[in-house]
């Protein structure tokens, strides 16, 4: 079975529809000081889907990751946005924009309550001043209500209620992951980034994990974008996969097809030399 | 079994965002504010109101204003006695200049200045953190005293150097100068603090407060959540500078009726302030009070003990007194870290359980 991913929109095997590009990244290059971190790089990720993108340790996958969401300003190459290019931006204004992620190495608020944390998840959503906020009764009141049943609904759907009011320091690493992702996840982002998700968990938390990304772009039709190791797990989630090594581009499509790519075979397996 | 709370079900969004989510706490702040509004004004007489009240009042509004800076935004500063110096100048200049006009917008004009002050001193924050933070404010703190003791202008070229606070009323009744009634001084001090302490609890359990506390907890994160890092910086710097502004504005026309910079603003009010919230707990409103409280009674307490109880000289008191505070902040920040309120959120869990142990 093969699909036609080039076209305008098409369906997958599973019934959802791949829409057009949402963010499309033209030959991106970037450098430190003399080290070439990503080597002219292009791919698109398009609405709905679940793109991959894999490669080995320092391949440059997270730099990339942080191209995308406005950390590290590429010094040659364009980044394309919901059919625009995107200027020069700093990471705040790009989250404006409907752009959220999570960290490879949680970054969330330890000293604020699960509940607070992901509110601010809300905060591209909510437009009261300062002002208004003093005085709280009126405008400020009636958007916090109305975005926690936001959250509420995103607390439910990754069955967090119970630690609702723990503060988040006190939280294992398995549920700081999933609070991390009920944060980004409030926000509605357009585009969701997630750096290695499934990083240091075990097989159970790691279905969990896998249930709740494919519920979230199954329900929410939330497009998503993910750094992982697990080639089990991202060969069954992906819909295409980019394959990095040594800041290059070696491989790119769907799974089968990158499985088979003799490319991304020789970076994992490594070449016989003789 | 301290606290019933069975049967007490929050059944909106809005229950269950209550300041005092615990009935019997709502009952308690209640009867509080009516015993401090309706009761107290009739009984307390000068001692009680110099001695107690008002410092602990303005001492609180000072310490909410940091606490905003500092225990909800991360952002140190070792400046508070300097701004609260220009909540007292600009609320002197005012009170002169514009004699018709009533003193509660003196003292909310000022904290207005105060806040664009501190926005302005708040600047390298943007670039500098942690300790770094703390000389850039300690640089505010003495180039503001210097800069009130210099310039002739800000003291009206008296020739003490000092300011006074002329006399001014509101609604007819004396609240600064000399001839203020005890009660007068109390209520003003006190609607100041509970309207300024309703503020601060309203912008931390919001969106602003979350900025704030997401640009001290991780910065990173929060800027990539969407947060403005300069803004949030700023108005923290703002919101906290207001609060500090009103207070040495306080401090200076009702309680101190006099002031001269160095000697009523100087480097010791700072860290006076400093202490007050990291004793009664950073990033709590109800440290903010614990801390002011603490701070201010402690001293009256212990010279009571020792002066009046005990009969020793006043000056060995005096310096006792010193070491005994100074022993009991070690004490307290060995014991617990978190400050008083933490003391209290504890208590307050063993309390709604108690007696069982689970």
């Amino acid at each position: 079975m093969s699909l036609d991913t080039n076209a305008d929109s098409y369906v997958t095997a599973d019934g959802r529809t791949i829409g057009p590009v949402v963010m499309d990244l033209k030959n991106i290059t970037l450098r430190f000081g003399g080290v070439v971190a990503i080597k002219d790089i292009s791919f698109d990720i398009r609405e709905g889907e679940i793109r991959a993108i894999i490669g080995p340790n320092g391949a440059g996958k997270s730099s990339m990751l942080n191209v995308i969401s406005g950390f590290y300003k590429p010094q040659e190459g364009e980044v394309w946005f919901r059919g625009a290019k995107r200027p020069p931006m700093k990471p705040f204004q790009v989250a404006r924009q409907g752009l959220a992620r999570t960290f490879q190495n949680i970054a969330l608020f330890d000293g604020m309550t699960v509940l607070d944390n992901i509110m601010t998840g809300r905060l591209n959503h909510m437009t009261s001043n300062m002002f208004q906020q003093a005085v709280w009764k009126g405008k400020a009141e009636r958007e916090e209500l109305a975005n926690r049943e936001v959250c509420e609904k995103v607390i439910d759907f990754l069955e967090i209620q119970h630690i609702r009011k723990t503060p988040v320091g006190r939280l294992p690493y398995g549920l700081k992951k999933r609070v991390e992702l009920a944060r980004a996840l409030a926000a509605e982002p357009s585009l969701l980034l997630l750096d290695e998700p499934m990083a240091g968990m075990n097989v159970e938390e790691k279905e969990d994990m896998s249930r709740f990304i494919l519920d979230m772009n199954d329900e929410f039709g939330t497009t998503i974008a993910l750094i992982e190791h697990d080639m089990g797990v991202v060969m069954d989630l992906s819909d295409r996969v980019v394959v990095m090594d040594y800041g290059k581009k070696i491989g790119d499509g769907t799974p089968e097809e990158v499985r088979n790519n003799q490319d991304v075979i020789d970076a994992y397996l490594g070449v016989a030399h003789d | 079994m301290f606290y019933r709370e069975a049967g007490d079900f929050k059944t909106s969004y809005k229950d269950d965002n209550q300041t005092f989510p615990i009935r019997l706490d709502r009952a308690g702040y209640w009867v509080a504010l009516a015993v401090a509004f309706l009761i107290v004004p009739f009984m307390v007489n000068d001692y009680w109101v110099n001695a107690i009240f008002a410092p602990f009042f303005i001492y609180a509004i000072a310490a909410l204003g940091l606490n905003i800076l500092t225990g909800y935004a991360g952002q140190v500063s070792l400046g508070t006695g300097g701004f609260m110096a220009v909540g007292a100048y600009a609320c002197y200049k005012l009170m002169v200049a514009f004699p018709e006009v009533n003193i509660v917008f003196h003292v909310l004009i000022s904290g207005g200045i105060t806040a664009v002050v501190g926005v302005a001193f708040g600047l390298p924050s943007l670039r500098i953190k942690g300790f770094y933070l703390a000389v850039a404010t300690l640089a505010s703190q003495f180039f503001l005293v210097w800069l009130f003791n210099k310039v002739p202008w800000f003291y009206n070229y008296s020739a003490s150097g000092q300011i006074n606070a002329p006399e001014r009323s509101v609604f007819g009744v004396v609240v600064t100068g000399p001839h203020t009634e005890a009660w007068a001084k109390y209520l003003i001090c006190l609607i100041f603090l509970v309207a300024l302490a309703w503020i601060a609890r309203n912008l931390t359990r919001g969106m602003m407060g979350r900025k704030w506390m997401g640009i001290r907890d991780m910065d990173i994160a929060a800027e990539i959540i969407g947060v403005n890092p300069l803004m949030a910086k700023m108005t923290a710097f703002a919101a906290s500078s207001f609060f500090v502004g009103v207070a040495g504005a306080l401090f200076f026309s009702v309680y101190l009726g006099a002031a001269e910079a160095g000697e009523s603003f100087g480097i010791t009010k700072s860290f006076l302030i400093l202490f007050m919230i990291i004793i009664g707990g950073l990033g709590s409103i109800f440290g903010s009070f614990a801390g002011a409280a603490f701070m201010v009674l402690m001293p009256v307490l212990l010279k009571n003990v020792l002066v009046g109880m005990m009969g020793w000289p006043t000056d060995l008191a005096a310096h006792l007194e010193f070491m005994i505070v100074g022993g009991l902040i070690v004490f307290f920040l060995i014991v617990e870290p978190h400050g008083l309120a933490q003391l209290w959120r504890l208590t307050k869990d063993k309390l709604r359980l108690w007696p069982f142990p689970h």
